[in-house]
């Protein structure tokens, strides 16, 4: 594989979650639910089945009480940015989903994807979600469906894509204005939604932006950093085991 | 009643016998179907796959079988490209017709339970059409879909070849035309079927950030593209042999002399020894160099159900008996070990099938994930078991109607 990357612009989004503020009240994974229309179904229990774009998991130290400490992991997609290609963009047979090199955003072309799911084998956070069934409303919850997000059809994978229907909204505004759009800012519903601001999202490559100074925070680590597929999601914590289960072989507390 | 269409001079079992035979295969076949016309019907839910395992039993029978299916294109390329260097190989002019028919009856299947994999099968032509050139899948797509149709061409005269085709003057010429063309088609055959047995390979292997499958290799193709290609012509022979001794012993035949087994044994005797020293030392260097730089240890890769016993049958017990055993001429010499070792030689590829599909999905990657396991429906076994019923079928209406195996007259006096 060439190591070769892709000339980058002077835009990446990234994000940054503070896990020492989040509660684990999972208002991010149901406003991201409800902006990105995703359906579900009468019976959830199946969750190897059911779609969530934004997954909290519940960590702890595996110690007894009173050393006994846990933490709430929000996971989105994290919107590889390894060079040349992310891990789920490379194997698309059919160019479905692709990395869009102007900001880094790790795109999905539903009408495109013929539902082989080499990308869902191919990510290593368990991102992606097939849709198993066809996707259903309640009727009374239908006029509460976005039209800025399409649904997805049985067949499918879907994913999350840091709200770039809210960014291309941005751009459009930017450009109408005559400013800038690479300059513009935008938030994600699970940013806007989080109570704590435990999430943040910007430009990782301007300086200035909070969600890069906070990526240079010392808490700062990533998941899986040993596989080189650059996250572009960053965690922030306090507590060594929280890093320890960041990636595989770094201390006990991983086993 | 059939006997019109039976080659001249054959022995055939009674129509009602074979019927019968036909009807059982046929009903396997149906139950298949209706598996089948519900996944397409219903969707993907009615099978054992989920988020986590992407790839199933559809992908393990598919990789399985068409490893298996190699030995058309491998016996293709040793009789018609390599046998005028080497005189001995002319022996494979024996078996090649049953060795392009499994060839045939694989690919074809294969390529049916692969339709009900995806979950949009309408969209099946947007691989030629939006192609993205670095997957791995593509090169798969074009490959056996390509491979496919030289199949059909190379099945072709053999069918023409039935006595009742064959006294129709246009049909004769054609398909003597086709035979005159055969190499050309058999090399063709071998230059995509390198490539597609390689790629199939490459879609595991090119996963950089599933520590279980990745390997690093030349250029864009990682080290399981070049293990693939290897394993599928280190087996595909042995398979084409078992077919032909299952043919023998239900016809209670000899339908071609000892010397092709002879002879395939000594090839994929050579050819297992030489890919089962590389595995071993591919599986070394992952285990002791890049599965450590992903922070893994061998011992994290396995767990039960998916334990150490797969590494241990697939490559000890199904790879390093039979490659010795194939090598030693006194071992070869009795039939009942020849094939015994031909068997532990395909369950062994169909094991690294399974383990490089299934076993490197059940492996979690970030520490927090947990194990878990995959048990297929019966919609995944129904249109596995039928596609394997219609490779029978196929074989045995070839066998049946058609002058599979030039020696028979001559060993059956
Ligand atoms: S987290 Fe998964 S889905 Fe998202 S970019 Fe990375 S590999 Fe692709
Ligand atoms: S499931 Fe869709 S997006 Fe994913 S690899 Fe297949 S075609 Fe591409």
């Amino acid at each position: 594989m060439s190591d070769k990357a892709h000339a980058q612009s002077g835009v990446r989004y990234g994000m940054a979650i503070d896990l020492d503020k989040c509660t684990g009240c999972m208002a991010c994974s149901v406003a991201c639910q409800a902006e990105n229309n995703i359906s579900f179904r009468p019976d959830e229990s199946n969750k190897l089945r059911s779609i969530t774009w934004m997954e909290v998991y519940l960590l702890d130290n595996k110690k007894d009480y009173p050393d006994y400490q846990f933490t709430y992991l929000p996971r989105p997609c994290m919107h590889c940015d390894a060079p040349h290609h992310s891990p789920c963009t490379f194997v698309c047979p059919v160019n479905a989903t692709t990395r869009d090199e102007h900001n880094g955003i790790v795109t999905h072309i539903y009408p495109r994807c013929i539902g082989c799911r080499y990308c869902i084998v191919a990510c290593p956070y368990h991102a992606r979600d097939f849709n198993w069934w066809d996707p259903k409303w309640p009727k009374s919850m239908e006029a509460m469906l976005s039209p800025e997000v399409s649904p997805r059809m049985r067949g499918v994978v879907e994913k999350c894509t840091f709200c770039h229907h809210r960014m291309l909204k941005a751009r459009s505004k930017a450009y109408n204005e005559g400013s800038d759009p690479d300059q513009i800012t935008y938030v994600p519903a699970c940013a806007e939604a989080c109570p704590t601001g435990a999430i943040k999202f910007g430009n990782l490559h301007d300086p200035q932006s909070e969600v890069a100074k906070l990526a240079k925070d010392p808490r700062a680590f990533r998941i899986l950093a040993k596989l080189h597929t650059e996250p572009k999601v960053f965690y922030l914590s306090k507590y060594q085991w929280v890093h320890k289960l960041s990636d595989n072989g770094l201390g006990e507390a991983a086993h | 009643m059939d006997k019109a269409l039976i080659p001249d001079g054959l022995k055939r079992c009674p129509l009602p016998v074979f019927s019968l035979w036909l009807l059982v295969l046929l009903g396997i076949i149906g139950w298949g179907v209706y598996a089948g016309v519900v996944v397409l019907l219903d969707a993907l839910n009615v099978t054992g796959l989920n988020d986590y395992f992407g790839f199933g039993f559809y992908i393990t029978i598919d990789l399985a079988i068409i490893a298996l299916g190699a030995g058309a294109f491998f016996s293709g390329f040793l009789y018609y490209g390599l046998s005028r260097y080497f005189p001995a190989l002319k022996e494979l002019h024996k078996i090649i017709n049953l060795a392009v028919i499994v060839g045939f009856v694989c690919y074809t299947g294969a390529l049916a339970v692969l339709l009900l994999e995806i979950g949009q099968p309408l969209r099946g032509w947007f691989g030629y059409w939006h192609a993205n050139v670095h997957s791995m899948l593509t090169e798969v797509i074009f490959c056996i879909s390509c491979y496919a149709i030289v199949l059909v061409i190379e099945y072709v005269p053999i069918i023409l070849e039935n006595r009742k085709l064959d006294a129709i003057k246009p049909l004769h010429v054609f398909g003597h035309t086709l035979h005159e063309l055969m190499a050309i088609f058999a090399l063709t055959g071998t230059f995509l079927s390198f490539f597609h047995q390689g790629s199939l390979g490459g879609v595991a292997g090119v996963l950089f950030a599933r520590p279980f499958a990745y390997r690093t290799g030349f250029f864009v193709w990682p080290w399981t593209f070049f293990l693939f290609i290897l394993s599928a012509i280190a087996s595909g022979p042995a398979f084409t042999a078992l077919i032909c001794r299952a043919i023998e012993k239900v016809t209670r035949k000899k339908l071609v002399d000892d010397s092709v087994y002879e002879l395939i044994a000594k090839i994929v005797g050579r050819l297992l020894l030489v890919y089962i020293v590389l595995k071993i030392a591919d599986t070394l260097y992952w285990a002791l160099v890049l599965a450590p730089e992903f922070g893994l240890k061998l011992t994290d890769f396995y767990r039960a159900p998916y334990g150490m016993w797969l590494l241990v049958t697939e490559i000890l017990i199904c790879g390093v008996i039979p490659a010795i055993v194939l090598n030693v001429p006194g071992a070869r010499k009795s039939s009942t070990i020849l094939f015994l070792a031909f068997f532990m030689d395909c369950a062994g590829i169909v094991i690294n099938r399974f383990v490089m599909t299934i076993q490197a999905l059940a492996t979690p990657v970030m520490p927090f994930d947990r194990w878990e396991v995959y048990v297929p429906t019966m919609y995944e076994w129904a249109p596995g078991i039928a596609m394997l019923a219609y490779c029978a079928l196929v074989i045995s209406l070839s066998y049946r109607y058609l002058p599979v195996f030039p020696r028979e007259k001559e060993l059956n006096p």
